[in-house]
């Protein structure tokens, strides 16, 4: 009757209502890249209102952006694009049942992780001296629709900041869960999901740092 | 018999006894119980604040509610029917018991997170009634910038969390759907065997996953702008709130076929069913499901008219928007054509199937007056609108929604109900609705404007025949929560396939146990074989 029904059903990590591994990971992946287009469309409301208002104050959006430091911005850069590396190699680890493998590079994506937040935490802390947060203690001095670049900013960049938190945690339970020997070659469904949104939340990034950090940058 | 050895291993319901075997179940159909009663519970919260707004609407002075009260009714109405049950009514109950039965699967592919799914629902529930007790929200369930992120001293940032949360169950929910029906489809369950009702939810998922992120991020900006002077929409400082209203109703103008899609495919199940016939054009119906949640996104600028948009976008929403009453056509057409010669059977199925297709018919085609922007200028914001939404809302969705109930009852809970009691209420509601609904028509075409606590006395005899439809209506819903629930106690069991209905969920027993399927069911035959479908067996009939 039911010829599909796989002879690794014995594997432990098999949840009943599938039928095999090889369903459950795809189920999951897709999964994950599901979620990813609801992530895409939750940031392209933000994105949406950035093209709009970048549209109706261009001056004022390049005097905004000549006040973000490009150069603590293009240090995170950096630092995600060798988290995204040290990610990928973790599931290849995973893939490869390499406990070691997985354990340095887990430990490595989550310690950048840190070192983008701490990074981003100074950052805020001059907006804050200089007055360019959004609210009474704005600078009033400031062209017209400054404010509205910096309530961007933080939106954005806070609303990313929050993704990266939960990055951070979902890979501290991969890492104790590669620590008790839970991945194989059979069964490496976490990693692969954590990764893909360890990936996307540093496109945002990618995305996110010429649009605010480089505009009128170019020829200067 | 294989039978009596089938119904040796116990049904869902019974299972594991006990609160905690509930309330931390992974059984798709444990959830849709769970989420039956939640909207259950908020479908009666907003009819009471419905009942308000009618009670205080028949006399013209505002002498029951003020105008501030007035305000804070309409809007937890609008707030608690459309975020707490419409949306999540069809889906998240019927949806989410049977699309896993009806591919063949164990389940939905992410158990865990469906009942995430619900505890998400359940939080941002606690936090809107938690609104409604410190005060209530005067914004309209639109929440329209600037007034609701700077000028309103109501509740708003909260109930804004509120919305924002609920939204993740909604997409929880559609994103479990789509994994599952790609993934979980049992051995031979091929797309085009697929029932219209798994279609339905497909289209309805992809809306929900593609809409609800956008409606998220914008209430978050609206909270932020309250809570954290995060100024976007704000005009004080160069923002414009006309982007709020398009961020706004990208997604929730498609909300509104959230509400209706699941409904169609409620339908097609049971158009099928009463005529005793392959539904008419199978796939056309299947894809006006897919072009409705398609060109639905794409018509969003029609609630916008009057803000002073660009007539030519204007133009172009207008022209879009008759678009999508072609799919809607389509599916409208194929029920008559699938009932035309069918062999008519006069169970009351029937009744919910008629009662939808004429109050869709009429919510759907005043969508094109409305959607025609010179008559738009003097239909909107008049009840015409009202009238409009609330037939293909509460017309169309909600009579779905009951039908389906009524069609699935004796399968999810293994108990007939009283089919005479059922005729009676499908009449009530029916008849109640129109007699609500249909005098708004006539008010807003005279230029009653909606939202205001009171009106010009030439009104009032339209909106005393509105109101007087609204108590049918209220009779005729509480008829039914009555005579439903006494079936779990004292209707006589269900036998396996009581309406003689082809498809998966009627091949198991009635409840089914847990894991739905003795064995992964192998699938040869196409949706609605009708020809050798077995006849209906009531067993025991009052």
């Amino acid at each position: 009757m039911s010829q599909t029904v796989s002879t690794t059903k014995t594997h432990p990590k098999l949840q009943p209502h599938f039928y095999s591994m090889e369903q459950q990971l795809e189920a999951s992946t897709l999964g994950m890249w599901v979620f990813l287009v609801t992530e895409v469309m939750f940031f392209g409301g933000l994105f949406m209102a950035y093209i709009v208002y970048r549209n109706m104050y261009p001056h004022a959006w390049v005097e905004a952006s000549a006040e973000l430091n490009w150069r603590l911005g293009g240090l995170n850069t950096l630092v995600l694009i060798g988290s995204s590396l040290t990610m990928a190699l973790s599931v290849r680890a995973a893939m490869l049942g390499q406990k070691k493998g997985q354990l340095i590079n887990l430990s490595l994506t989550i310690l950048l992780g840190c070192v983008f937040l701490v990074v981003k935490f100074f950052e805020y802390k001059a907006k804050f001296e200089h007055h360019l947060v959004p609210g009474p203690d704005f600078n009033p001095a400031l062209e017209q629709g400054m404010q509205i670049f910096f309530s961007l900013y933080f939106m954005m960049t806070g609303i990313h900041a929050a993704h990266m938190i939960i990055g951070i945690v979902m890979m501290t339970i991969i890492l104790v869960m590669a620590a008790k020997d839970s991945f194989n070659a059979e069964y490496y469904t976490p990693v692969e999901v954590a990764g893909l949104y360890w990936h996307f939340v540093d496109i945002v990034w990618i995305f996110l740092f010429p649009l605010l950090y480089l505009l009128g940058r170019h020829g200067a | 018999m294989k039978e009596a050895a089938v119904q040796q291993e116990p049904s869902y319901l019974e299972a594991p006894y006990g609160l905690a075997s509930w309330l931390l179940t992974k059984d798709h159909k444990r959830i849709a119980i769970l989420y039956l009663i939640s909207i259950t519970i908020f479908f009666a919260i907003g009819g009471t604040f419905a009942a308000m707004l009618r009670a205080e609407l028949v006399t013209p002075q505002g002498d029951l509610l003020t105008a501030d009260l007035y305000n804070k009714v309409f809007t937890l109405h609008g707030v608690v029917m459309i975020f707490f049950f419409l949306i999540p009514s069809i889906p998240a109950t019927l949806g989410n018991f049977f699309m896993p039965i009806m591919i063949g699967a164990k389940d939905l592919a992410f158990p865990r997170i469906n009942l995430l799914s619900w505890y998400i629902y359940v939080l941002g529930a606690a936090l809107t009634l938690t609104v409604v007790m410190l005060g209530g929200v005067d914004t309209g369930w639109t929440f329209y910038a600037p007034y609701s992120s700077i000028a309103s001293n109501t509740n708003v940032t909260l109930a804004a969390v509120g919305v924002f949360i609920t939204g993740f169950s909604s997409i929880l929910t559609g994103f479990n759907f789509i994994v599952t029906v790609h993934r979980m489809r049992a051995p031979g369950m091929t797309w085009f065997r697929l029932p219209l009702f798994v279609w339905a939810n497909y289209a309805t998922s992809l809306v929900m996953i593609l809409g609800t992120p956008v409606v998220a991020i914008t209430i978050l900006m609206v909270a932020a702008e309250r809570a954290l002077h995060l100024g976007i929409f704000d005009p004080r400082i160069g923002g414009d709130p006309v982007l709020f209203q398009h961020l706004f109703w990208f997604y929730s103008h498609p909300a509104v076929y959230i509400m209706i899609l699941p409904g169609m495919g409620v339908i097609s199940e049971m158009v099928a069913n009463v005529s005793r016939k392959q539904i008419f054009g199978y796939s056309f119906v299947a894809f006006s499901s897919l072009a409705i949640a398609v060109i639905g996104f794409l018509v969003w600028g029609h609630h916008m008219f009057v803000t002073g948009q660009s007539i030519y976008a204007g133009l172009v929403f207008s022209i879009i928007t008759m678009l999508v009453a072609v799919p809607s056509a389509v599916k409208t057409f194929n029920w008559t054509a699938t009932m035309y010669k069918g062999s008519i059977s006069w169970d009351s199925p029937l009744f919910w199937v008629l009662g939808f297709m004429g109050l869709f018919l009429i919510g759907g085609l005043t969508g094109l007056f409305l959607g025609t922007m010179g008559l738009d200028v003097h239909l909107h914001d008049t009840y015409f609108v009202v009238a409009h939404f609330h037939y293909i809302m509460v017309g169309g969705g909600v009579m779905a929604f009951l039908g389906g109930l009524h069609f699935y009852w004796p399968k999810m809970t293994g108990r007939m109900y009283n089919e005479t009691l059922a005729k009676i209420a499908s009449m009530l509601v029916f008849f109640g609705f129109n007699l609500t609904f249909f005098p708004q028509f006539i008010l807003g075409y005279m230029g009653m404007p909606r939202r205001y606590h009171g009106y010009p006395p030439e009104f009032q005899v339209l909106n005393v025949m509105s109101t007087g439809g609204a108590m049918v209506l209220g009779v005729g819903y509480t008829l039914i929560l009555l005579y439903l629930l006494y079936s779990i106690i004292k209707g006589p069991k269900a036998p396996m396939n009581p309406w003689g209905a082809t498809g998966l969920e009627w091949k198991i027993q009635s409840p089914p146990i847990t894991h739905n399927f003795h064995e992964t069911p192998v699938v040869t035959e196409d949706a609605y074989d009708y020809i050798h479908a077995p006849a209906p067996q009531r067993g025991g009939e009052e």
